[in-house]
């Protein structure tokens, strides 16, 4: 599954966080393995609440109260980021490691200037001086395709689109260069014809830097002409993890399957029904014993519902978890659940 | 499908007044600035364009939840622009956008679909009444047991059933869908959509369907309108409009698009637009969108273009259309 691990630039390795809210534990991620190698984009899918964000998150060190790793690692660049204490975790965010949050309005500070925000994480990750700090500023604003960038350092974030400010945004988090940047549903609160061009500016970024990107979305649209990889999450599980026409052309999951069909083309000529995903998302405080998809998956046998399925390979790059790629499996446990069944017939 | 007019829209236009910060001078937002069009019996008719377009300010102003500040709005043959609405709110009805926020927490989910009867006195007693929330519960998948249930134990997609049998419980002919699927999870937008279209197809609505997205729009509507800074600026047949949209902004849209699918995503060459919508408080004279058509010349400028017949049933507001092609 994972190659050569330790030439990865981020390792997740088998990570458990819960959040211990007042009506009980929420398991929002259960034993989550992921890797990204250096220079690459991968894509992470899933609904709201299916654990994307919070595993990019733990990547920065930042675990929301009231949540805590539970068991597992988060190795990134070298770094054990679960072990490390909030002073070390201070020196690699914004420097190695960056964010670019989903609405670029609230992740602004509305009382300085742009100029101001972004030379903060350049006087506090380099040697630079302030005049060398407001050089590079503008040069970063050029990067991002903002015009006239001497008189945008001097202006406040509410004088600036919602397309600038995600540019803005994208300037700020790559002052340092960082070696991955994490981008949490960069566009979700942009207008459509704005949503493109940023995506097209953070491919082009990526170019010229050769930092990797996590891409976090719901929405299929925004990984398929972007990513290489693509992890299909589904309550706090990865459950399908390929390339990215392995994940479109060649979906294992039933999950990965669902969401494919439940999307409309608008290229398609002929009106095809919708193929919906029945049922509702799943409750994470009472979440199924099995494979969380089991209660909406039009194929769920007896076995999805009490156990997971570990991973299936399904090429070098393709892996999924689902019973059904699993026939020997399947076959042993009916074994299991047989003379169960004649155990309880001789009660 | 019965090609009869039930909506028809003629030179709406719908100003909102600002303070200019001069005292006794007031400016305009013109959100919605002479749209014209119709929509047939049973049909849908898809509205899209970005934020601040005025597409939901056209929603709203068709049911004169908003006081048209001109034009005329006849339904089913009457003009209802200036009359009394209460008996057109029995078949005009709205889909809100967010499922959180449009269903009042402190009523159960029954109450909140039994207040259309109880206003339009739909039902004789309170069996009666009971009989038809269950009736509309089912219709939108949901169950009986549900009616005694409020907003905040339901997941996003059931709430929007709610808010779907709240519109359905006076029977209408017409329902305002505004971004109706936007606020829910993409395994539960299918969901949506489907049901829209059941309910079509069983109780010969007809939708005003406003959306962002144009892929769920093309899906779902005969025609689709396509609106900028207030103006209708091409309406066509859904696959005319998909294929062969005439409209410099139409063609920027759909090549925007973000196509899941990787081969089409990766040869895609999209056209990208300069500049920023302008304010509606100051919209450029002429064409609106001149500022950021890449066709742009001084006629635009001077002259506004007119919305006229291209194709049967094609109407787009250009001067370039030509050019374009």
């Amino acid at each position: 599954m994972n190659d050569n691990l330790n030439d990865n630039l981020v390792n997740i390795n088998k990570l458990r966080l819960s959040f211990f809210t007042p009506a009980g534990e929420v398991k929002a991620l259960n034993d989550v393995s992921l890797f990204v190698r250096e220079g690459e984009v991968l894509g992470i899918v899933g609904e709201s609440g299916s654990g994307k964000s919070v595993t990019a998150y733990t990547l920065m060190g930042l675990v929301p109260h009231p949540g805590r790793i539970i068991n597992g690692e988060v190795m990134f660049n070298g770094h054990a980021v679960h072990l490390m204490k909030e002073r070390e975790l201070r020196k690699i965010r914004g420097n190695e490691v960056s964010i670019i949050f989903q609405d670029p309005m609230t992740s602004l500070n509305p009382l300085y200037t742009i100029g101001n925000q972004i030379m903060e994480v350049i006087l506090l990750h380099t040697n630079k001086t302030r005049k060398e700090a407001k050089e590079r500023a503008r040069e970063l604003l050029q990067l991002v395709g903002i015009n006239e960038p001497e008189k945008r350092l001097k202006q406040y974030p509410h004088e600036l689109s919602g397309g600038m400010r995600q540019r803005v945004m994208i300037a700020i988090a790559l002052a340092c260069e960082p070696k991955l940047l994490i981008a949490d549903e960069p566009t979700t609160a942009l207008d459509v014809t704005i949503q493109a061009q940023i995506l097209e500016l953070m491919m082009d970024l990526k170019k010229k830097l050769g930092m990797a990107i996590i891409l976090i979305t719901h929405d299929l649209g925004v990984v398929a002409g972007t990513c290489d990889r693509i992890a299909v999450m589904y309550g706090g599980k990865v459950v399908e993890c390929g390339t990215t026409d392995e994940i479109f052309y060649n979906p294992s999951h039933e999950y990965t399957k669902g969401l494919l069909q439940s999307v409309p083309n608008i290229y398609e000529r002929e009106h095809r029904k919708l193929v919906p995903i029945e049922g509702q998302p799943v409750d994470m405080l009472n979440p199924p014993a099995g494979c969380p998809f089991a209660p909406r998956c039009r194929s769920c046998m007896r076995i999805c519902l009490r156990q997971m399925p570990a991973y299936t390979n399904l090429s070098d790059t393709h892996y999924s978890a689902c019973w059904l790629l699993d026939k020997a499996k399947i076959e042993k446990e009916s074994a299991i659940l047989q003379t169960e069944g004649e155990a309880g017939n001789g009660e | 499908m019965e090609n009869k007019k039930l909506v028809e829209v003629y030179n709406l236009k719908q100003y909102f007044p600002v303070s200019s910060g001069k005292l006794f001078q007031k400016k305009y937002v013109k959100a919605v600035d002479d749209v014209s069009f119709y929509i047939n019996k049973g049909e849908t008719l898809g509205l899209v364009g970005e934020s601040g377009c005025g597409k939901t300010t056209t929603g709203r102003s068709i049911l004169r939840l908003y006081e048209p500040t001109a034009g005329r709005i006849i339904y089913d043959g009457t003009d209802i622009t200036r009359v009394n609405m209460l008996p057109y709110r029995r078949k005009m009805q709205i889909v809100f956008q967010d499922p959180y926020a449009s269903l009042d927490p402190r009523m159960t989910v029954g109450d909140i679909v039994g207040e259309a009867i109880d206003i339009h006195k739909l039902a004789a007693n309170k069996k009666e009444r009971q009989e038809r929330i269950i009736e509309l519960l089912s219709l939108v998948g949901l169950n009986s047991e549900h009616a005694n249930r409020y907003p905040h134990e339901f997941s996003g997609g059931q709430r929007q059933r709610v808010g779907i049998a709240r519109a359905l419980a006076v029977n209408p002919e017409f329902l305002v869908c505004d971004e109706p699927i936007s606020a829910l999870d993409v395994s539960i937008q299918a969901q949506v959509v489907n049901m829209f279209e059941e309910l079509q197809e069983k109780m010969g609505l007809a939708y005003l369907f406003i959306s962002h997205n144009l892929s769920v729009v093309k899906h779902i509507s005969n025609r689709i309108g396509v609106m900028y800074l207030g103006k209708l600026v091409e309406l066509a047949e859904s696959d005319e409009l998909t294929f062969h949209s005439v409209h410099p902004y139409t063609r920027s849209l759909i090549s925007a698009l973000l196509v899941a699918d990787p081969v089409t995503a990766r040869k895609t060459n999209r056209i990208f637009l300069e500049g920023e919508i302008p304010s509606p408080l100051n919209p450029p004279s002429g064409c609106r969108f001149r500022t950021r058509c890449p066709y742009a010349t001084e006629m635009c400028a001077a002259e506004e273009p007119e919305f006229k017949e291209v194709s049967p049933g094609h109407y787009c507001a250009c001067h370039h259309i030509d050019k374009v092609q």
